[in-house]
């Protein structure tokens, strides 16, 4: 057991981060995907390869390995190649520094569920991700396409802009943490017993909002825009590239859940982490709570996915700088306020969770009741006969 | 930049080709590019009889071949003055109310996805699935049905056919619902379509648009109801208009014009009795000399065909107005100005389909 120092078990997770999540991401995720919108959309999705299709990733893997790489003629070389690394590197190095859970035993040894806890963590883990913007830019610029190229002037633009709301929504979160460590964000949670998505509430809408698009995903999938670029920045690649691009997406997915998890749903910690009353709840590990709450992120990005229209470019834009950013500006000085209402202790973040969970149900309410009046004036506009007015 | 939109991109919707000249994504200029799919149908009417004609009809518009059947022997029937049993008559009708709303969901469902939108694809595609099957039954093809004949019709109704449509069309409504939950109030949904390629009625009228297009900016022009043929004259319907003439406006017309059909077929599979399907027709067709222009309300706007007949037992000229095509002609003017993402909405808008477009 000497060979095992902190040193070398650190490197065994680096590895089995590396390997493990590519194959997570493979095949769980990429089938559930399919097999939810399958499920979504009425029909079945892949079931053929393997029991369910649970094979269905190791078949799409080995089609893309074996596929001819093709570098379009005056394309970039360099840059064409550089790109899908650029998007997959930063995105595996981010894993790192998610807390999967507390310090776990495993016979004689005993070590926490991450890499490694950087007092900067979030800082580090923002400015990581955004490195994985320039592969999608670079990867369009080099292709030489035109709509390769228009996806990566879409990318340049959409991803530099969300980045903004992003990291001011993860500001108003750091008030309340009073650190950058997502370990101490974690625990800090557990000590003042609350989740931050409560007082968090806006932050974390606007948090999931950047997400989304920061990740490419529908409704903000510009800058591939299948039905309008014809999958844009990637239209040029193929075989193990395109797998690059494919597996540095996903990825980016799982760490804005995990990042999520972490910094607003109480990371490992089980639900009402100080009462002992749900002590039972820990029957569950802490490890397999905070996949079980990544998870239900996931799965809100293949539910937005098979519901919404895309966004239009210009939309999109209006929507990042002339609301999502005022608004987490403005978040940031209600929380300071709410933090410095009660000083030294955190009554103040208790009342500013029950007046944005009140808004959040007015707003809710109201917009269902507008959904309904709509409706109801658009089938009276035009007679629908009697029979099937109901 | 110049950007060529097409033949193969997957929303031009076939084989429409456009030539963009862009400034960033802002289109400057759109030039479409007919003729990929072209095959001389007209030509091809004048070297076969008259019957022989109507199978070319459903290569045409190919996701209503119905009413390009019937477009096609209205015009042959009014050459010879054919009178058309009563049973014919709704039949003809129930089956091109059934195709209006294949049309219409096809369409549903393409441009949901042009906008990103994928779910409605399979929802309106599941429906369309239903009618194809009762067209199957009815006629033994799903798509290029070839189901009217000049004078009437091939076959009668198989047995069953009319209460399975009825329960159909009685379940149709709260689908078309689902529909509209996932798109008509959607936020992006209107944000994508309110005010994207405004067209007025006067404009319109002076580009020949007809269908949904031209009722969407105002017109109440519908042929069923302005030159009634067949028996849309007893049918109770609304005729859907809207005001503002834009994308969005053309989608509630259409949708609201599924809930009309459904209507009218309630209403056909009511009056339904037993009877003659088709009417006294000589064994050889030879019309006299004459020209004649019939046309009906396809469910892409006004489908007309002109025949020039020379007393052989062949047409000496046959012509077709394609809405498809007429209401393409507007396109460069609806597109200027706006983004690519918003051509793609257009052309869905538009609802063109390339084998009529080309013939």
């Amino acid at each position: 057991m000497k060979v095992l120092t902190p040193t070398v078990l650190t490197y065994v997770k680096i590895v089995l981060l590396v390997a493990i999540v590519p194959a997570i991401v493979g095949f769980v995720i990429v089938l559930a995907e399919r097999r939810l919108m399958g499920f979504m959309q009425v029909r079945l999705g892949p079931n053929r390869v393997g029991p369910q299709g649970v094979l269905q990733g190791l078949a799409d893997l080995l089609k893309l390995v074996t596929k001819e790489d093709i570098t379009p003629a005056r394309a970039e070389r360099a840059v064409h190649f550089l790109a899908p690394v650029l998007t997959v590197v930063p995105a595996l190095t981010a894993l790192g520094l998610i807390p999967f859970g507390p310090a776990v035993r495993v016979g004689r040894i005993t070590t926490p569920l991450w890499v490694t806890d950087v007092n900067v963590g979030l800082l580090f883990l923002i400015g990581i991700t955004s490195i994985g913007v320039y592969g999608i830019i670079l990867g369009g610029w080099a292709s030489n396409n035109k709509y390769a190229l228009l996806g990566g002037l879409r990318s340049a633009a959409q991803l530099v802009s969300y980045e903004v709301p992003m990291g001011l929504a993860l500001v108003s979160v750091l008030l309340m943490s009073r650190s950058l460590s997502l370990v101490e964000i974690v625990q800090r949670q557990q000590r003042i017993h609350l989740w931050f998505v409560f007082p968090g509430l806006l932050a974390f809408f606007l948090y999931l909002v950047a997400g989304v698009a920061e990740t490419n995903r529908n409704p903000f999938d510009l800058p591939e825009a299948e039905s309008e670029l014809v999958s844009g920045f990637n239209t040029e690649y193929s075989g193990v590239k395109f797998a690059f691009f494919f597996l540095g997406e996903y990825t980016a997915m799982i760490i804005i859940s995990c990042v999520a998890t972490a910094v607003f749903f109480g990371g490992w910690l089980r639900p009402f982490p100080s009462v002992a009353k749900f002590q039972f709840l820990d029957v569950i590990p802490p490890g397999i709570w905070f996949v079980g709450k990544t998870a239900v992120f996931l799965f809100c990005y293949i539910w937005a996915r098979s519901t919404f229209p895309r966004y239009r470019f210009d939309q999109l834009m209006a929507l990042g700088w002339r609301w999502m950013i005022p608004l987490a500006l403005a978040n940031i000085v209600i929380v300071a306020a709410a933090i410095l209402s009660t000083p030294g202790r955190t009554n103040g973040l208790f009342v500013l969770a029950w007046i944005y969970g009140g808004l959040f149900v007015v707003c809710f309410a109201l917009a269902r009741l507008r959904r309904s009046l709509a409706r109801r004036d658009r089938l009276a506009s035009v007679p629908q006969g009697a029979e099937e007015s109901a | 930049m110049e950007l060529n939109f097409g033949p193969q991109h997957p929303s031009t919707h076939g084989v429409l080709r456009l030539v963009l000249k862009v400034d960033g994504e802002k289109i400057l200029e759109a030039k479409p590019d007919v003729g990929y799919l072209h095959r001389g149908t007209e030509k091809l009417f004048e070297t076969e009889t008259y019957p022989m004609g109507i199978p070319h009809t459903d290569r045409m518009d190919y996701v209503a071949a119905a009413t390009n059947n019937h477009a096609y022997c209205l015009t042959i029937e009014k050459l010879l003055g054919l009178e058309i049993p009563r049973r014919a008559q709704l039949i003809r009708v129930i089956l091109d109310e059934l195709q209006r709303l294949s049309s219409h969901l096809v369409w549903l469902g393409t441009s949901g996805i042009d906008l990103g939108a994928v779910t409605p694809f399979w929802y309106a595609f599941r429906e369309r699935e239903q009618i194809l099957d009762f067209f199957e039954e009815y006629c033994g093809a799903r798509l290029t049905l070839n189901c009217m004949r000049i004078g009437g019709l091939p076959f009668d109704l198989t047995p069953g056919w009319v209460e399975r449509l009825a329960e159909f069309v009685d379940d149709l409504p709260a689908r078309i619902d689902d529909y509209e939950q996932l798109l008509t109030d959607n936020r992006i949904w209107k944000n994508r379509t309110v005010g994207i390629g405004v067209i007025s009625a006067q404009e319109c009228v002076e580009w020949g648009l007809t269908g949904p297009v031209l009722r969407g900016s105002g017109v109440e022009w519908d042929l069923r109801r302005a030159q009634p043929y067949e028996c849309y004259e007893e049918l109770d319907f609304a005729i859907p208009t809207r005001t503002n003439g834009d994308t969005y406006d053309r989608y509630v017309v259409r949708v609201q014009e599924m809930r009309q059909s459904v209507r009218i077929l309630k209403q056909c599979l009511a009056l339904l009795e037993p009877g003659e399907i088709r009417g006294k027709v000589p064994r050889v067709i030879k019309p006299i000399a004459e020209e004649v222009y019939a046309s009906i309300e396809s469910p892409k706007g006004e489908l007309g065909f002109y025949c020039v007949s020379n007393g052989t037992n062949r047409p000496y000229r046959m012509h077709c107005r394609p809405p498809s095509f007429i209401n393409l002609q507007v396109l460069p003017r609806l597109a200027k100005g706006h983004l690519i993402s918003d051509l793609v909405a257009l052309i869905g808008t538009i609802d063109i389909v390339l084998g009529e477009v080309d013939r």
